[in-house]
């Protein structure tokens, strides 16, 4: 290994030009470092830039601006099939005039393996996805979970330094789904591939990935453990998208070592002892990020404990959580309690029911106004 | 009656399809199998048909006859047979040379912008408005001594002093060739570009990803997807090449002739139908074990259809 | 800016292919205003001196319609104008009568299971599979010997006696026309989603609304197209009209075939030209329409 880092794009910019003639940014600067042998994933709605950023690595589109690295090698114009990569397509590009095993034997023949070792290799990879005895089959006799272990196969068998996924589990269902995010995972610990992991499912990305870079607008927003983005988004936009959040309008009303009083506008009260990130000063208009689930519904009042009572306006059980809606002078803040003791035993929250929520300093995020 | 019609649907199905069925049995169907009987009939010194059951024709057919030299009652004469191969082979070198032709143009079609696409498209078929007599006149006019092509040549080699000598186009195989082509080319162009058209990029993108250049990729995955589209253009194109008469009479004059123009002169100038009948059935069958091998090796794709 | 370029020698090879196309057409379009009557080789445009055409050997020197006399010339021939009408005659009636029946036998088909059905569906690749000679021959027959034996027995004489015509090139159009509506109509019959019909018959509809309503007007365009496709084979057609043809029915095709065996003059370049630009300004408008008609429902 020559570099620190498996793939590195520094700065780039991808434009397109639209049929009416419009240029557009579909990667506007964008700068990412991805460790040998990590699971990084790109995370963003459709249209944020993360597939076009994965195309550029696999060779498919060339950058605008800037350059791509793979290995420390400045890709350039380097075609894909000269490329140290392989793709795992979201609709698996899977060859229909071709059987499983020619399918997967596709890459290998390409790079003039001897037959011998062609049938080994293609017999393991077939093995590691549990599709032994499939080999003569057709793409279209298997079933869409299969396919995409085919897909899987016919890239892996290449040992490549550094496997691209575009969306491979989007078509199939939830069950399905999840077990192949399993899957992956520990096929990915086992081999110590390098995955570049393109979704739009935020869970997929959490519950895989060592890091995350989370994208908008074809921009990254921000990069950091599944732990990181979730606790400690840096901006409202990474707050609203991974997962969900209650947004308060405050302004600082004053410092004290790392922690702060902000005064909430909306609700006329002030939350006390809220620890701040670096860079905010008094005065400072912010937004305040609270996530339902960490929010507690106590019994009653204590004076300052940043504890605020208002009404039920709303419940609504979803088997493993209740996520009740509370009137707080007029906002509406979301709570999700779980459900610890059965329902059927400990009533659920009645509409207009007098409750008090206690937002804890330490789960409270204070983030600069966009 | 009406009762039974509505509620069982075999019979309204049946209703249904029966004036296609009938009108196709009436006008395909039976005058196939009159060819079949006319041609183990005998000619009638006016030229009209006597019903009997005799080989004679097919035996005319395939090499014998008794005008022969001096002394000898009969002998071979590969004639007609030598007739037979000629179309044959025309039909395949003109289907070989259309797809040469169809399947640049169809990728370069298939690969185009899909809001250009249809303007190409609406290009190949422009011409095939034109009405397929007219365009053998277009291509005699071009292949005359005379004509548009040795007027082009001529005037260029003049301005570079070279001598030159029309060429002799008009009346040769290569011009019934070139007009074979020029007939049918579309019917190749269309439906190896629907073939082409379904392939998704991301097979393109698939091959190049797993370290096929673009020449691997086009004999590895380009090729053998469109294969449905060669299929159905190679019946669309080979089928009528083996029956026309009008280009090699057109184009070929009295050196060129074709099973079409054998069966066409045995029915209008030599008033002999039970021969022509035999002739044309024999070009069905060859056209018809032609097809079947050809379809049974590559299938029979819906291809055929969009075109 | 992307990898997948097209490479020079497919646009190189699709340009040479564009040209072969339409060189001839351009040609045949240029040669019909020829000022020579020969029409082998190109004399030049015609000029409007006088009044009259004025002729100097195979050369016309002066025409009162210009660089278009040979368009004026074929206006003033009456056998043009009588294979026009034929033509048009034959296709319309053919079309209109080959689309109901190709519809009913799409419907039958895609809908239906019946007795005949194998043997329907596979009679709609006769006309694929067998060289059109072979099936100009066999109706030709099919006529002369039943019509040959209808005289004979009914003991018709003169014109009373039946003979090729009209009559017998439609019928014999309409077959092979109607394996193509079919066949295009059952394509389009494949792609139709079933819950459009059962959402109108949940909601009140019986079959033959459901039909004159929804299914109907949804699988129109598949109609149109077979039907133009249709109209467009028998314009075109030589080889059956040729067979099939007698006195007095002689299409364009089979007049201009003639005309090709004997002298021709730049009269052939025009009534070309002209045939284009009609058959090239009525699929533009159908186009048109088409065009305007999906993106309204769309």
């Amino acid at each position: 290994m020559t570099s620190e880092f498996a793939v590195e794009m520094r700065d780039v910019v991808k434009k397109f030009i639209t049929p009416e003639g419009h240029e557009i940014s579909a990667v506007d600067h964008v700068t990412m470092q991805i460790k040998n042998g990590e699971f990084f994933s790109m995370l963003g709605s459709s249209g944020c830039g993360k597939t076009t950023s994965l195309r550029m690595v696999a060779g498919f589109e060339w950058t605008t601006e800037g350059e791509v690295f793979i290995e420390g090698k400045p890709m350039g114009h380097i075609p894909p099939f000269q490329r140290k990569v392989n793709t795992v397509f979201q609709s698996y590009a899977l060859f229909q005039h071709l059987t499983v095993f020619q399918n997967v034997a596709f890459g290998l023949e390409m790079e003039h393996v001897e037959k011998e070792e062609i049938k080994q290799r293609v017999g393991r990879a077939l093995e590691m996805v549990q599709l032994t005895g499939m080999d003569r089959r057709k793409p279209k006799q298997l079933s869409g979970g299969q396919q995409q272990r085919v897909a899987l196969a016919r890239a892996l068998v290449k040992t490549p330094e550094v496997l691209l996924l575009d969306e491979p589990l989007g078509a199939l269902d939830l069950k399905l789904r999840k077990e192949m995010q399993l899957e992956l995972k520990a096929l990915q610990q086992q081999l110590g591939i390098t995955f570049i992991y393109v979704t739009h499912d935020q869970e997929e990305a959490l519950a895989m990935s060592d890091r995350i870079a989370v994208m908008s607008h074809g921009r990254v927003q921000q990069i950091g453990s599944p732990v990181e983005v979730y606790e400690r988004p840096v901006n409202k936009f990474v707050a609203d998208f991974i997962g969900e959040s209650n947004f308060l309008e405050g302004r600082i009303n004053s410092i004290s070592e790392s922690e702060a009083k902000v005064f909430i506008h909306s609700l006329n009260v002030e939350l006390i002892g809220i620890p701040i990130s670096e860079g905010l000063v008094n005065g400072d208009e912010v937004t305040v990020c609270i996530r339902p689930e960490k929010i507690r519904i106590v019994e009653e009042d204590i004076p300052n404990q940043n504890i605020f009572c208002g009404k039920v306006a709303n419940t609504v059980y979803i088997g493993a959580d209740t996520h009740v809606f509370v009137n707080l002078y007029g906002i509406k803040l979301k709570v999700w309690e779980q459900n610890f003791i059965s329902r059927l035993h400990s009533k659920l929250y009645a509409v207009g029911q007098d409750v008090c929520l206690a937002l804890a300093p330490e789960n409270t995020l204070v983030l600069k106004k966009d | 009656m009406f009762q039974r019609l509505r509620e069982s649907k075999s019979a309204r199905g049946t209703l249904l399809a029966l004036p296609t069925t009938a009108w196709l049995f009436v006008l395909l169907i039976i005058p196939l199998i009159l060819t079949l009987i006319v041609s183990f009939g005998q000619r009638s010194p006016d030229g009209n048909v006597i019903y009997t059951f005799t080989l004679n024709n097919y035996i005319r057919l395939f090499g014998y006859s008794t005008d022969c030299p001096v002394g000898q009652a009969s002998c071979f004469e590969p004639l007609y047979l030598n007739i037979l191969w000629r179309s044959l082979s025309l039909a395949f070198n003109t289907t070989w040379v259309v797809v040469i032709m169809a399947y640049p143009l169809a990728y370069f079609i298939a690969r185009a912008h899909p809001k250009k696409r249809s303007l190409y498209l609406f290009m190949v078929l422009i011409p095939l408005w034109t009405n397929f007599v007219i365009r053998v006149y277009a291509w005699m006019m071009l292949l005359r001594k005379e004509g548009a092509i040795n007027a082009i040549i001529g005037w260029l080699m003049h301005l570079l002093n070279i001598p030159f000598v029309p060429f002799e186009m008009l009346y040769t195989p290569g011009a019934v060739l070139v007009g074979m082509v020029y007939e049918f080319l579309p019917f190749m162009i269309l439906p190896i570009y629907t073939s082409l058209e379904k392939i998704d990029n991301s097979l393109y993108e698939a091959a190049a990803d797993l370290g096929a250049n673009s020449l691997k990729t086009f004999l590895r995955v380009t090729l053998p997807l469109s294969m449905p589209g060669m299929v159905a253009g190679t019946i669309l194109v080979f089928i009528p090449v083996m029956g026309t008469f009008i280009v090699s009479d057109i184009l070929g004059g009295r050196q060129v002739i074709l099973v079409g123009n054998l069966i066409q002169r045995q029915f209008l100038d030599a008033r002999d139908p039970t021969f022509g009948s035999a002739v044309s059935l024999i070009l069905m069958v060859m056209t018809l074990i032609v097809t079947y091998f050809y379809t049974r090796k590559f299938g029979f794709g819906e291809e055929i259809v969009s075109a | 800016m992307s990898p997948f370029r097209r490479s020079p020698v497919i646009i190189a090879a699709t340009v040479f292919v564009y040209f072969f196309l339409y060189a001839p057409i351009v040609g045949l379009i240029l040669y019909s205003f020829n000022a020579s009557r020969t029409n082998v080789t190109f004399e030049g445009f015609i000029p409007a001196y006088s009044n009259r055409v004025v002729m100097d050997g195979s050369l016309v020197v002066s025409s009162p319609c210009g660089p278009f006399h040979w368009y004026c010339d074929l206006a003033k021939n009456d056998d043009v104008t009588e294979a026009a009408g034929n033509t048009l005659t034959i296709a319309f009636t053919a079309t209109i009568i080959a689309t109901v029946v190709g519809t009913m036998s799409a419907l039958a088909l895609q809908r239906y299971n019946f007795k005949m059905k194998p043997f329907s569906q596979l009679s709609l690749y006769i006309p694929i599979v067998i060289p059109e000679i072979v099936m100009g021959i066999g109706i030709l027959t099919l006529f002369s010997q039943l019509f040959g034996w209808i005289n004979q027995v009914l003991n018709l004489n003169g014109d009373a006696r039946l003979a090729l015509g009209m009559a017998t090139v439609t019928v014999s159009h309409i077959a092979f026309m109607i394996p193509f509506v079919t066949l295009v109509v059952q394509a389009r019959l494949q792609g139709f989603d079933k819950s459009y019909e059962e959402a109108a018959m949940d909601l009140g509809a019986n079959e033959w609304t459901t039909f004159r309503r929804v299914t109907f007007p949804m699988i129109l365009p598949g109609i149109l197209s077979g039907a133009l496709l249709a109209f467009t084979l028998s314009l075109d057609d030589f080889v059956i009209t040729f067979f099939t043809n007698g006195p007095g029915s002689t299409t364009l095709p089979i007049y201009v075939y003639g005309l090709l065996r004997r002298t021709i003059t730049p009269q052939v370049n025009a009534l070309s030209t002209v045939w284009i630009l009609v058959v090239f300004v009525a699929i533009f408008l159908l186009q048109i329409f088409q065009n305007r008609n999906s993106t309204q429902h769309s």
